[in-house]
């Protein structure tokens, strides 16, 4: 199942983290279903007691990454390494370190709370136990409660206990929170934060920029199977070299203005236009709405909307590809 | 791939057989399909199949209204034991086909008997009925004989019909409910993210087979409890081999299971491979009827089924009181069976 490979190439590359203690490591990793290539030569390092995201839209070969990497699916060329470790010779020395939580798993949704945690920690040699596990997650009033019966979010916090119930030193999570209404998401991003805290390394998925940014402290941008950008949350935005972005849709039907109009405009870094709106990255906001403003009453085109944020990791996804991360 | 650790294994085992055993018990339905449908189809059949005082024979006579007719008539009526059916002549090879009438009789000089060969109570009706008009018109019995009817409890069909009936649920009830237990968690993705945890996975296969052992003995119970209440069927061998008999078959049929469901994907998928596994063991096991009455040269196969070496079991000890060392045939071919679906199911086991 776990395909063996070539040595590493260009381990120069990796020099970044060599001094540091390496937690998971993938070389040149490359997975194909049939003619699709989910994974295209993947490079990839996280220390030890780092929180690493992977972001990406859907079917940018986030979840065959990091299936990659649990075990449960072999890449057919490249290199993985867990915990300094290779499955394909210490599978069992590898399962019972590692806490995972699969995107799609359902739980038996006869069996309660406390049952299936026990179920899970029966697996392990050690753990913090069904008290323990309920605590981590904030589940001690829904402990008799069946699976079937917890809401979407009580349903991710159990699925995650399962993954915390051999004490793991890695937790891997492949969307923890989608489709979670807001409450649910801080409660599950408080769990993870004490993981952390107690010093595990965190590998997620994500499509949720605002998650990304706040759990992890350093994130890779997958795109077509590709590594395109990797850095901390900051560094990614700042190297867009916008502090804002502007969008304005336009009235009316009068054309919008050319990119070559609005690039030169005073602390414009980057101009689109897509359809009726113009969208606008700025390094100097009160200098370019005035300005943009001007051309438009010039051009004499009605706006219906302005609005400005400052610059996010979409902004940094968007930059990268000219597409936004949740277009399917 | 991953070794049963010492350390794990038994809790693993045991907290897989206990999650399973409480899935099932807190499905109603698969409880009713489990405990209630077996004892209905006893009292079904055992009513269909019951032992009957002497009943009539179903006859019609063809050729309506004539004198001969109405000659055959009166000598069936005074023979006794015929009920004459008016069928209108159109109706009369529907009636036939359909066991309505058992013979029809066609008056003439000679009379001739319509009837069907390849039913047995169609043959009988009509030796009934040549018996008759050949005494009506003058033939005289070389003797008369002395009868002595079967009806010893232990003797009859009903007796010989529940050994079989225990047998088939054995089967029926272990092959559905494990092989959909499993197809179920693989759908929802459950066994890989078991495949993910350090969980032995034999442990996992070990704990289907195991729970299954648990209902076994409350289904036997239950089956064996009815007959013997309702029809007075009665275990003559002792309740140990019984119980020993029924767990090995219970292991053979879970080994089966595992084997059937280990790479099916869809609920539809192992419905179809479950049926395809179970019918020639319906038809051959000698589960409403004899197993040996299939030709010579098929009875290497029909014996080596583990269904045929159950009900053979089931029967010795229940029917004729044999220990478990003349079994050992029995007892062989289904631990056989067992144990290599066992291991073909560990190796062949998908578990994404």
């Amino acid at each position: 199942m776990y395909g063996s490979a070539g040595r590493p190439r260009n381990a120069a590359h990796y020099n970044t983290v060599m001094s540091r203690q390496v937690a998971l490591a993938c070389r040149a990793v490359v997975k194909r279903f049939g003619d699709v290539t989910a994974v295209d030569g993947l490079d990839l390092d996280v220390a030890r007691g780092e929180c690493f995201g992977l972001l990406g839209p859907n079917g940018a070969g986030k979840t065959t990454t990091i299936e990659m990497l649990e075990g449960l699916q072999a890449p057919d060329a490249g290199e993985v390494e867990v915990l300094g470790l290779r499955w394909a010779d210490s599978a069992d020395a590898l399962r019972p370190r590692l806490g995972i939580q699969l995107q799609e798993t359902q739980l038996a949704e006869k069996l309660s709370v406390a049952e299936t945690l026990e179920l899970f920690g029966s697996f392990y040699p050690s753990g913090p136990g069904v008290d323990g596990l309920l605590a981590l997650v904030g589940l001690e009033a829904k402990r008799d409660a069946w699976v079937g019966k917890l809401s979407g979010g009580q349903k991710q916090r159990l699925s995650v206990a399962c993954a915390l119930a051999g004490e793991p030193e890695v937790l891997f999570l492949d969307e923890p929170t989608t489709g979670l209404d807001p409450q649910s998401r801080l409660q599950l991003w408080d769990v993870l934060q004490r993981f952390k805290a107690r010093g595990g390394t965190l590998l997620l998925t994500t499509h949720y920029m605002d998650e990304a940014a706040t759990l992890c402290d350093r994130i890779g941008i997958v795109d077509k199977g590709k590594l395109i950008a990797l850095g901390t949350p900051a560094a990614l935005v700042q190297g867009l070299g916008t502090a804002h972005v502007i969008e304005i849709d336009l009235d009316g039907d009068a054309p919008a203005p050319s990119v070559e109009a609005l690039a030169p405009l005073a602390g414009v870094v980057d101009a689109r236009v897509e359809g009726r709106t113009i969208a606008l990255g700025s390094s100097a906001i009160h200098e370019t709405v005035p300005a943009v403003l001007g051309v438009l009453a010039a051009a004499r085109v009605p706006m219906r909307e302005l609005r400005t944020h400052s610059a996010s990791l979409e902004d940094v996804f968007v930059s990268l590809t000219g597409r936004h991360l949740r277009d399917e | 791939m991953s070794d049963p650790r010492p350390s794990t294994f038994l809790p693993a085992l045991r907290q897989l057989t206990l999650s399973r055993m409480r899935e099932f018990l807190r499905e109603p339905e698969a409880v009713f399909w489990v405990f209630g449908f077996p004892v209905i189809m006893t009292l079904a059949l055992g009513i269909a199949f019951r032992t009957r005082t002497e009943e009539p024979v179903r006859v019609a006579v063809d050729g309506g209204a004539g004198a001969d007719a109405a000659a055959v008539r009166a000598s069936l009526t005074a023979a006794g034991g015929f009920v004459l059916r008016d069928v209108p002549p159109p109706e009369i090879e529907r009636a036939l086909r359909d066991g309505l009438v058992q013979v029809v009789i066609v008056p003439g000089t000679p009379p001739t008997y319509r009837f069907d060969p390849a039913r047995a109570e169609s043959q009988v009706g009509r030796l009934a009925v040549d018996r008759a008009l050949q005494r009506a018109a003058g033939r005289p019995d070389a003797f008369s004989p002395r009868e002595d009817a079967v009806r010893a409890v232990g003797s009859r069909y009903i007796d010989w019909l529940v050994p079989g009936l225990l047998g088939m649920n054995i089967m029926g009830t272990g092959m559905w409910s494990t092989s959909f237990a499993i197809v179920t968690a693989r759908t929802r993705k459950l066994l890989k993210r078991f495949a993910a945890t350090p969980m032995p996975r034999g442990a996992y296969l070990l704990a289907l087979v195991g729970s299954r052992l648990a209902f076994l003995v409350a289904e036997a119970v239950v089956l064996l409890g009815f007959a013997y209440v309702a029809f007075g069927v009665a275990v003559h061998g002792s309740l140990v081999a019984l119980t020993v008999v029924c767990l090995l078959g219970a292991l053979a049929f879970g080994g089966v299971a595992l084997l059937v469901a280990s790479r099916a994907k869809t609920i539809e998928g192992v419905s179809g491979l479950l049926n395809l596994v179970m019918l020639p063991m319906w038809v051959f096991s000698g589960v409403f009827f004899a197993s040996s009455n299939f030709p010579e040269a098929m009875q290497p196969f029909v014996q080596a089924l583990p269904l045929t070496a159950l009900n053979d079991a089931l029967r010795a000890v229940m029917n004729d009181g044999e220990a478990l060392a003349t079994l050992w045939r029995e007892l062989a071919v289904m631990a056989g069976w067992g144990g290599v679906s066992f291991v073909a199911a560990l190796k062949l086991f998908r578990w994404t």
